[in-house]
């Protein structure tokens, strides 16, 4: 088992959809192979269609903004002492997080199926967000499947998907986060498969979502390796990617043209949600060794209790609140070219803190975790050392939990 | 020889009329009255599906979700189904069993040991919801060793020449779902097209019994005296959930409901 060169690493799957003869494949209802099938077949079209890549490129060129900015973190850098510390700022992508890659892609895909509707699950509110969004700019009628715990804790994204006139659907099963979110999305397309077009929040569930939207966020680490030969003349040599992982579409869009490098030269640090320090509660399945369980059509590592079930997940952010991770990370994880490691919720506001103390930017509290990881990692290097971090979200959706947290919120 | 779930559509067949087959979950709304009731509907029953609880399942309705939520919250442990299955075998009205749920249930146990304790239970047959065909090839070969009859879905999305594969896979026994849609939904085919097209399916091959579940209640039973079985699954939990609300005896309320259902289609 091992990453292959020169291939996209979405597309080194086996026949039945599985990476590393073990991670992913389609468990899914009979009624859903052929809309899957379907959707498999369009996507294989699209992906070599010039007009359709030529469409896709002037959206994230005009519409999402590209390229988002690449800058050093001077003062953070500083106040750490030891290796220098750079953003990826997706978050000013239109919207405010890489989620609209995904929803371009999907939204391209329901019109050339000759649907009018489109579904979809959030947790953060940001999945959700972005098809509002595309929705709205498509002409399409659009459902987001909600937790009703995350619709209580992400009101600012909740606002803004009605004003774009999508519906939120309430999901009260549960956890009341995104796994049931997911679940509900799931059942509401067996039932309207005929007519709605599914897209899935994350590099999650059957393999097609799981291409579609790793080949949709691959457009982060395209800029990004134009921006780090902009600055350094070549790729750095001691180069280390950190990015926080919920399912794990923006950790495989800041790397995926990075695997083919050896992980000394290049390292890929992916940061799981720990939950609070003192719950034995986390979101954490790649870090902490859970088992590998089948969840919403994929056999991925997945925390979950000695009978099988899914357990309840816990983490100040709603984003990497899923007891469940992608395929490509677990196969990552298992060949080791990928390192996966976790923050606490304290960690993750106290790198909050700092940073929008620091500097000019304001990371939602999923990337406050990686920023946690590079806080603990870069004093202990050398300024030889780059390290970049995702910042894939922006904080005003956690306004109000940060506002509690940490008594006030300042933008 | 015949395994018990054929001799159950047989026995039907000389009758004159469909077999009916309950679908209720182990461990709602306890272990205990979930054994009572299988027996109890057994009175009416050719055939009873039990589910095993999976926590995030994709394609049941609501009614199913709540009986499976309300088995979780009373401590159901998968070796329970295993149990109540076993008990409910050594009853005096005892028919044949088809345990129903999602892979994730199976993975986790471990494919080999799920189905010895299948076996050594007394589980005549395995629907998993999420093993669709084929990937459930090396499953369902390992049921078929084991004398498991492990039931293929068809659905009205399959294809044609999808459904011929399946059901030159397939075992004793298919099921085609009647709409799209999840567990408990209204029907919204006219029973008519859905007959139309089940006959359509049976012509692929006669001798394969095959049953049609999904959106059939006691006004809609009627309908599909044709087919060779019907399941009836949600309305069956809704009942259980209602009997709950309203304090009545669940074992009671279901024996009654599935006397109706049997009156419908003699
Ligand atoms: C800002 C942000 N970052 C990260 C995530 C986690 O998802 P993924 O791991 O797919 O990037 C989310 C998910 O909602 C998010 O909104």
């Amino acid at each position: 088992m091992k990453v292959k060169k020169g291939i996209p690493l979405i597309d080194q799957h086996d026949k039945n959809g599985f990476y590393g003869g073990k991670f992913g494949g389609n468990y899914v209802a009979e009624t859903l192979k052929k809309p899957i099938d379907d959707l498999s077949k369009l996507f294989d079209k699209c992906r070599k269609d010039k007009k359709f890549l030529k469409e896709r490129d002037d959206l994230y060129e005009n519409y999402v903004g590209s390229p988002t900015r690449f800058f050093k973190l001077q003062n953070l850098t500083d106040h750490l002492g030891g290796a220098q510390i750079y953003a990826k700022m997706v978050s000013d992508a239109n919207g405010g997080a890489h989620k609209i890659y995904n929803a371009i892609t999907h939204a391209m895909l329901c019109k050339k199926a000759k649907k009018k509707y489109i579904c979809t699950d959030t947790g953060a509110g940001y999945n959700g967000k972005m098809f509002s969004m595309v929705a709205k700019k498509f002409g399409l009628g659009c459902k987001v499947f909600m937790g009703t715990r995350d619709i209580e804790r992400q009101k600012p994204n909740c606002d803004a998907i009605r004003k774009n006139g999508a519906e939120i659907v309430p999901v009260t099963s549960g956890s009341r986060t995104l796994v049931d979110a997911v679940s509900e999305c799931i059942r509401y397309w067996v039932s309207n498969c005929d007519k709605v077009h599914m897209g899935i929040g994350s590099l999650v569930g059957p393999n097609i979502f799981v291409k579609i939207c790793g080949w949709s966020t691959a457009q982060i680490s395209r800029e990004l390796k134009v921006q780090l030969e902009d600055e350094f003349g070549e790729i750095p040599n001691k180069l280390k990617l950190i990015n926080c992982v919920g399912g794990g579409s923006s950790a495989y869009g800041f790397w995926s043209e990075f695997f083919d490098y050896n992980k000394k030269h290049i390292e890929l640090i992916g940061v799981e949600a720990g939950g609070p320090k003192n719950s034995k509660l986390h979101a954490a399945p790649l870090s902490k060794n859970s088992k590998i369980g089948i969840l919403h059509g994929a056999a991925a590592y997945c925390v979950q209790d000695n009978d099988g079930q899914i357990s309840e997940t816990e983490s100040c952010s709603s984003g990497l609140d899923y007891p469940s991770c992608s395929p490509i990370h677990c196969f990552l994880k298992d060949v080791g070219r990928a390192r996966y490691t976790v923050a606490t919720d304290e960690e993750a506001f106290s790198a909050y803190k700092l940073v929008t103390e620091l500097e000019e930017i304001s990371p939602s509290l999923e990337p406050a975790h990686s920023f946690a990881e590079a806080i603990k990692i870069a004093p202990k290097l050398d300024e030889s050392n780059i390290i970049v971090v995702n910042s894939c979200g922006d904080s005003l959706k956690d306004r109000d939990i940060i506002k509690k947290r940490l008594g006030n919120y300042i933008r | 020889m015949k395994s018990q779930i054929s001799l159950a559509f047989e026995k039907c067949k000389r009758e004159n009329r469909p077999a009916l087959l309950t679908y209720t979950v182990a461990g709602d709304n306890s272990k205990k009255k979930s054994l009572e009731i299988l027996k109890s509907i057994s009175q009416y029953a050719d055939i009873v599906e039990i589910g095993f609880p999976f926590n995030a399942p994709t394609a049941d309705g609501p009614q199913i979700q709540n009986s499976t939520y309300r088995a979780l919250k009373n401590g159901f442990k998968l070796k329970d189904a295993f149990q109540i299955v076993k008990n409910y075998k050594k009853s005096r009205n005892a028919k044949p069993c088809i345990l129903m749920g999602y892979y994730q249930m199976v993975y986790s146990y471990g494919e080999n040991k799920f189905v010895k304790k299948c076996k050594q239970a007394g589980v005549n047959g395995l629907i998993i919801v999420d093993l669709p065909w084929p990937d459930n090839k090396k499953f369902a070969k390992l049921c078929r060793k084991n004398s498991i009859t492990f039931v293929q879905l068809i659905s009205p999305t399959t294809s044609k020449e999808r459904m011929k594969k399946i059901i030159r896979d397939s075992h004793d026994l298919n099921y085609l779902i009647s709409m799209l849609s999840t567990t408990g939904g209204k029907l919204k085919v006219s029973p008519k097209r859905i007959l139309k097209n089940y006959f359509k399916i049976k012509r692929i091959n006669k001798s394969k019994n095959m049953v049609i579940g999904f959106g059939i209640t006691n006004k809609t039973i009627g309908s599909f005296k044709k087919a060779d079985g019907l399941v009836v699954g949600s309305a069956l939990c809704k009942g259980i959930s209602d009997s709950i609300k309203n304090r009545q005896n669940p074992v009671i309320k279901l024996n009654k409901m599935v006397k109706v259902l049997k009156n419908k289609i003699i």
